[in-house]
């Protein structure tokens, strides 16, 4: 099989075959951290670390690893990216890895990754999975923040934490709770579904 | 610091007030995967509950036995993946030994648990808000019968509106989503009753 180019890869991962909206994979965490954008900011980052540099280490180590263990592996991989990134937030980030809980812990079980890991990154070269992971991360982090600026612009009127709307906007204390999460998903998968019949009504 | 809330407050917090799939979103991959029929989503259900009971109150052991007095704490993701993962492996086994008709049954939702990040959630809850054994128990057993109790439901539902017609584009997942809200909204209902942290 030949490799796929990176721009390819790059544009199935953030838009054609995007984690969230097209394979609703990743969505506990999608779902949980998006009520506020700089929450949501740095668990994108930390997903799009761990993506990246998992995919390019199951890729390295594709030749070596028994086929029946490779799950396995494969969690290992990624549960010490995870671990490096919980310290570096602890170290650097104290408030906000306190926000997160225990969703930072949670990209271990992040479905996306196992996903690219299995789909990608098994049959690959270190490089192009490298970029396939940058890629999908990125697509997940995306999506994460559009859900994001809508719930924390209703919710709690601004964007990043500054307020943006006037001081007397009554706040949809229900955007940042769970089942707004809920619809705000069902909404987004609704639309760009919508959008892609448009695009191509004879689907078979 | 410890948690003084009793252990039956949190267990009945845990499947109503704080719902560990409505209210913290955890374990939605196989919640909208395996909720087309309502058999198997209660398979599915009954061993995500034991598994989580189980491997709870194993990791409380390794955790503070184990990695609090080695001081390594920051190993706690890899050490709870491996034995959620010996754990579910074990019982597979066990069950494919002495109850061929249960591992029928059970069988082949046992790999998906491993990946469920509802059991790897509650041992991390467990940690975050200092519970002691015997209501680390009592929230495993909760957050379990939580989740049967929410998946059961929405395969119910699912069932239901088969034949309903949804817009082309909201079918499958979206409207699975739509549902899931609904039933925070009304899990929401019960806040008043109890609050955990």
């Amino acid at each position: 099989m030949a490799t796929p180019s990176i721009r390819s890869i790059v544009r199935k991962g953030v838009w054609e075959e995007n984690p969230v909206i097209r394979q609703i994979l990743g969505i506990c965490s999608a779902l949980a951290v998006t009520n506020l954008m700089t929450n949501t900011l740095i668990m994108g980052l930390g997903l799009v670390f761990t993506t990246a540099m998992s995919c390019a280490t199951v890729s390295a180590l594709r030749k070596v690893t028994p086929d029946r263990i490779r799950m396995m592996v494969q969690v290992l991989i990624i549960a010490s990216y995870v671990m490096i990134v919980d310290i570096v937030l602890k170290a650097y980030l104290p408030k906000i890895s306190e926000a997160l809980g225990p969703y930072v812990g949670l990209i271990i079980t992040n479905c996306i990754i196992m996903g690219r890991c299995e789909g990608f990154a098994r049959t690959n070269p270190v490089w192009p999975a490298f970029v396939d992971g940058i890629a999908s991360g990125t697509g997940y982090a995306v999506v994460l923040l559009m859900i994001a600026s809508v719930r924390e612009l209703l919710g709690f009127g601004s964007i990043f934490g500054f307020g943006v709307l006037p001081a007397d906007w009554t706040r949809w204390t229900i955007m940042v709770m769970a089942p707004a999460g809920f619809f705000m998903i069902a909404t987004f998968i609704w639309i760009t579904r919508s959008l892609e019949n448009r695009s191509k009504p004879q689907k078979a | 610091m410890e948690s003084t809330l009793s252990a039956p407050v949190i267990f009945f917090a845990s499947i109503f007030t704080n719902n560990i799939l409505l209210a913290n979103f955890l374990g939605m991959c196989s919640f909208l995967a395996i909720s087309r029929e309502l058999p198997s989503a209660v398979g599915l259900g009954i061993a995500v509950t034991f598994v989580m009971t189980c491997t709870t109150a194993l990791n409380y052991v390794v955790y503070y036995y184990l990695l609090v007095p080695l001081d390594l704490v920051h190993f706690r993701f890899i050490v709870f993946i491996i034995v959620i993962a010996a754990f579910v492996q074990l019982v597979e086994m066990i069950i494919e030994r002495f109850s061929p008709q249960l591992y029928v049954v059970l069988g082949v939702f046992l790999p998906l648990i491993t990946v469920n990040c509802a059991i790897l959630g509650v041992c991390l809850f467990m940690v975050i808000r200092n519970y002691n054994f015997l209501q680390s128990v009592a929230y495993g057993l909760g957050g379990g019968i939580g989740w049967l109790l929410a998946i059961t439901a929405l395969a119910g539902i699912r069932e239901k509106i088969r034949k309903a017609p949804i817009p082309k584009a909201l079918e499958g997942p979206g409207i699975s989503l739509v549902i899931a809200g609904l039933m925070a909204l009304s899990f929401m209902a019960f806040s008043g009753m109890i609050q955990i942290g």
